[in-house]
């Protein structure tokens, strides 16, 4: 087992958690300037593969650095990996959310929440454009968008359904047309 | 309050959440999470059990938004030591990555052989493309469901245009908007 490899892997990735605002996709450029450019652990190509297999599965995006640490070095690579991506902002989210229970009657902190509200709000519907942007090449792909995103609306049932009806509606067009 | 001492406050219809509610709970999160754990973990926490109100898990989600770390996740540590504590918060991050990380190994594994298939590639686009109707959807319903003031729906636009239309770096986007959100959140309270 490579010592060094997994200190510098721990060391990149806790790094990057504590500054990873927006979640794992932010940071993707850092990410990948790291683990290609400066540590050369990985060629341009099987990053991308990487980010492709990542997003194909289900979970938080941060299961990528899993990923890349599984590839590295194995089971422990994965551990190191995910614990330096995890253990950091977590922390931080842990220390916050005990100074917004302690303060959660005082109106500023109230005001703080029912701010954090509407901007919530706007960068989900945010991210799904974006995800539509990167997702969609061709009518029925954006017809498949539109209508999950009326069926969520509309409906109080599991999502899957409307998931799996999107996956074979676009295997079915890619065979008959 | 008893959110101080972190643990222990009851779930949106009044029911305690155990330790074993939080992981299966977030188990199912992560299990399901295709396309972004946040629809899902809004579909299980308030539709399907009923642990917060649509307006407390806003809040969380926007405090997770301005924390480094994905959103989810931070909301998955705020979550557990709200009806927990630190045991549930370790619950409720466990259950979350552990069917991920099982999954996207085996995924990594065998994808060299089946990416060039048409159909597997057809079946991924379509699942990627009802991903992010997923998402857009979600984002409609919580709209719906918390009714914002007419300033409120001025700064979800705002953000919606700066990150959805014009791609701006989110860190600028979120120091500017939440203090704008927080004055109108003060003005539209004494009105």
């Amino acid at each position: 087992m490579n010592t060094t490899l997994l200190i510098q892997l721990a060391r990149v990735f806790s790094v990057l958690s504590l500054v990873s605002i927006g979640g794992v996709n932010a940071t993707l450029p850092e990410t990948r300037r790291q683990v290609v450019e400066v540590h050369g652990w990985m060629t341009n190509a099987s990053f991308a593969d990487v980010f492709a297999i990542s997003h194909a599965a289900p979970g938080p995006n941060i299961i990528m650095v899993s990923l890349i640490g599984w590839q590295l070095s194995g089971l422990v690579g994965l551990l190191v990996a995910t614990l330096a991506i995890m253990a950091p902002s977590c922390m931080l989210a842990f220390v916050v959310s005990r100074v917004l229970g302690r303060w959660s009657d005082h109106p500023r902190i109230a005001l703080l929440k029912a701010g954090l509200v509407p901007v919530a709000l706007g960068l989900i519907l945010a991210s799904g454009v974006s995800m539509m942007r990167a997702a969609n090449q061709d009518m029925i792909a954006v017809a498949i968008s539109l209508l999950t995103a009326g069926f969520v609306v509309t409906s109080a049932r599991n999502p899957l359904w409307a998931l799996t009806a999107g996956m074979l509606v676009n295997v079915a067009a890619w065979r008959f047309f | 309050m008893d959110g101080h001492t972190g643990g222990l406050q009851r779930g949106a219809g009044g029911q305690v959440v155990s330790k074993s509610d939080l992981f299966f709970g977030f188990l199912k999160i992560g299990m399901l999470g295709f396309g972004g754990i946040a629809p899902w973990a809004r579909h299980v926490i308030i539709e399907e059990r009923r642990w917060l109100t649509e307006k407390e898990f806003a809040a969380i989600l926007g405090v997770g938004q301005i924390l480094p770390g994905p959103n989810t996740m931070n909301a998955a540590v705020m979550i557990g030591d709200r009806f927990q504590g630190v045991a549930g918060v370790l619950l409720c991050l466990l259950g979350q990555m552990l069917v991920p990380l099982f999954i996207v190994t085996a995924l990594g594994a065998i994808y060299g052989r089946y990416a060039n298939i048409p159909w597997v590639s057809a079946a991924v686009v379509g699942a990627a493309a009802g991903a992010a109707g997923l998402v857009m959807g979600t984002g409609l319903k919580m709209a719906r469901k918390i009714k914002p003031a007419p300033l409120a729906i001025l700064v979800t636009v705002a953000a919606f245009f700066a990150e959805g239309i014009m791609e701006w770096p989110l860190v600028p986007v979120v120091l500017v908007l939440v203090p704008l959100s927080v004055i109108a959140a003060a003005m539209e309270r004494r009105v």
